[in-house]
């Protein structure tokens, strides 16, 4: 019985361990092996080799170091045994240069730099190959997660609602794709280097989404995608500190996670922003949200669309009440935003911030030319911004309909509770000689 | 799941007049050190090093009058030289990175760190979802 004890807590050290190093291993593997399928399958025979000898052995001192010397081991042994059959085949290329990066250490990194790379952290290598554009978005979110994030299959398909297998084969459809367009493991070239890094963060801030829009779910593993998407934006602002959009996006992660407690109420109902209890949000992530907002800003240039939407919360979480809330500068934020990123959402937030700047009508002077609009059409955030400018017009039986419009459109039950208890109210007032 | 690991303080930490002061250069590398690869790891929250208590008070509640006591205080093992505060998935997590942190003042000499579990603001609210959650974590992490 005590052994059996002993041997489940030596394994739920070594799964520690493992969500520690994991990427890691796959990212010096693959520097080595220069697959990412491949490395991954190297990183778990080390997983299996630790799980064989700790429990016996006991976990070692170092054990970041013993998982490396071993995945190491096993992709020299395999680049041995590949090399043997490529001679045999007389098939040249990939697997020799990466034989030879064993023999000459300095190999890859001299590869790289001829080929002008910025970085060659194995790391960041593995973060923009698992994000790579030849991939589809959920390809990307899936691989992102299992690889740097060392989720397991099981966790994947939980946070996102689908069967195990659907992600097991989307994993391997990716790793395949990967590897038959000859995508190298290396941190894309300058010139390319913005669109490939706008594709990571994508990819980071959809699997924060997901968790943030799931944070009143019943299984515990939607909101924690938060956390693994703060967690990856913070590993990611470690790697590429020059990057002022990838602070941008952390400080805007930040922010938004600091409200997460205050988003809904006791029963599971959302709360808007304005309605919030301050008192919840989270202090030390909105110093540590304002923080990266500030590392952004002191990059210079213009800022980019995640950190200018980081300047938006920063706004929000400056302002100790609703009513002290500086509308004119967010309104100033939305017109640059709407410059570097301009879509009707962004355009329909800009008349909710107009409207509180500088009244109701001037807001709903902006929404009247969103109402043709074809992408907003089955947006019920549209009628729902109306209704709250004609309700703050006092037209409040026109209120009523946008509301009732609203709620019929929204997916998400509480939001149509919400929407229809407004709905209500408008008739109230207008019975009430409004 | 966030966690402070805390570093109890010494005589000579509590001596100490300014950051480090007493402690090898080794052991001040060590510490940059690991607190890096919390960074790189994605979990470091905040980090902070204390002034010895001398430069501390306490304010004392009893019988409803308070009063304030100047440091430095004596009982020198009861207090705090600094904090590390991580954010973690799991308990195992963050008992892995406790094992890592480097003996606060020198490997041959005496210290002693504490770990604690940070109440989350779900744990105010019984019923909701936050009890929950802790339940399916630790299934998970078991399964």
């Amino acid at each position: 019985m005590k052994t059996m004890e002993t041997t489940n807590a030596t394994h739920r050290a070594i799964e520690a361990v493992w969500r520690i190093e994991a990427a890691r291993v796959v990212a010096h593997a693959a520097r080595l092996v220069r697959d990412i399928g491949v490395a991954e399958e190297l990183a778990q025979d080390a997983l299996v080799a630790a799980l064989e000898h700790w429990p016996c052995e006991g976990v070692p001192d170092n054990p970041g170091a013993w998982l490396m010397a071993t995945v190491k081991h096993r992709a020299l042994d395999k680049l041995r045994l590949d090399a043997l059959h490529a001679r045999k085949h007389e098939a040249i290329g990939r697997d020799l240069d990466a034989l030879e990066a064993h023999i000459t250490p300095d190999f890859v990194d001299g590869l790289d730099a001829a080929r002008a790379d910025d970085i060659g952290d194995d790391l960041l290598r593995l973060v923009f190959t698992a994000c790579h554009p030849v991939l589809s978005t959920d390809a990307r979110v899936a691989l992102t997660l299992r690889l740097l994030g060392g989720l397991t299959t099981h966790e994947i398909a939980r946070a996102f609602l689908v069967s195990e297998p659907t992600i097991a084969q989307r994993i391997v459809r990716a790793k395949r794709t990967l590897s038959a367009a000859k995508v190298p493991f290396e941190v894309p070239r300058a010139d390319e280097r913005a669109t490939r890094l706008a594709s990571v963060l994508e990819v980071i801030y959809l699997i924060f989404n997901e968790g943030y829009a799931a944070t009143a779910g019943d299984d515990w593993m939607r909101p924690a995608l938060c956390d693994e998407a703060l967690r990856l934006g913070r590993i990611l602002a470690e790697l590429a500190k020059e990057e002022s959009e990838v602070h941008g996006l952390v400080a805007l992660m930040e922010l938004q996670a600091s409200r997460l407690h205050a988003r809904t109420d006791a029963n599971g109902r959302p709360v808007l922003l304005a309605d919030q209890d301050r008192s919840r949000w989270d202090p030390l992530l909105i110093r540590r949200g304002l923080a990266a907002l500030e590392r952004a800003e002191s990059l210079g240039g213009t800022l980019g669309p995640y950190a200018l939407q980081a300047a938006l919360a920063a706004c929000h979480a400056r302002a100790h009440s609703a009513a002290e809330t500086d509308w004119a500068q967010i309104v100033a934020l939305y017109d640059a935003l709407a410059q570097v990123a301009p879509s009707p959402v962004v355009e329909l937030n800009r008349a909710v911030a107009v409207g509180m700047a500088f009244g109701p009508e001037a807001g709903f002077a902006v929404v009247e030319q969103l109402s043709g609009e074809p992408s907003l059409a089955r947006y019920h955030w549209l009628p729902s911004v109306r209704g709250d400018l004609l309700a703050k017009l006092g037209r409040h039986e026109a209120a009523r309909a946008e509301f009732e419009r609203a709620a019929a459109m929204t997916q998400n039950g509480r939001e149509r509770e919400l929407l229809l208890e407004r709905a209500r109210q408008m008739s109230e007032a207008s019975a009430g000689g409004g | 799941m966030r966690f402070m690991i805390m570093v109890r303080a010494t005589g000579a930490s509590e001596a100490q007049t300014r950051p480090g002061a007493g402690v090898e250069a080794k052991v001040m590398a060590e510490m940059a050190a690991y607190h890096e690869a919390l960074a790189k790891a994605g979990v470091l929250l905040d980090a902070n090093g204390l002034k010895p208590s001398a430069h501390g008070w306490r304010v004392r509640y009893s019988n409803g009058k308070r009063t304030v006591i100047d440091g430095p205080f004596a009982e020198t093992k009861e207090l705090i030289a600094g904090y590390t505060m991580i954010q973690v998935r799991s308990r195992e997590e963050a008992m892995e990175w406790a094992r890592r942190f480097p003996a606060p003042f020198g490997e041959m000499e005496e210290g002693t760190i504490e770990v604690r579990e940070v109440f989350e603001l779900e744990d105010f609210e019984p019923g909701t979802a936050g009890a929950a959650t802790h339940e399916h974590e630790r299934q998970t992490i078991r399964s």
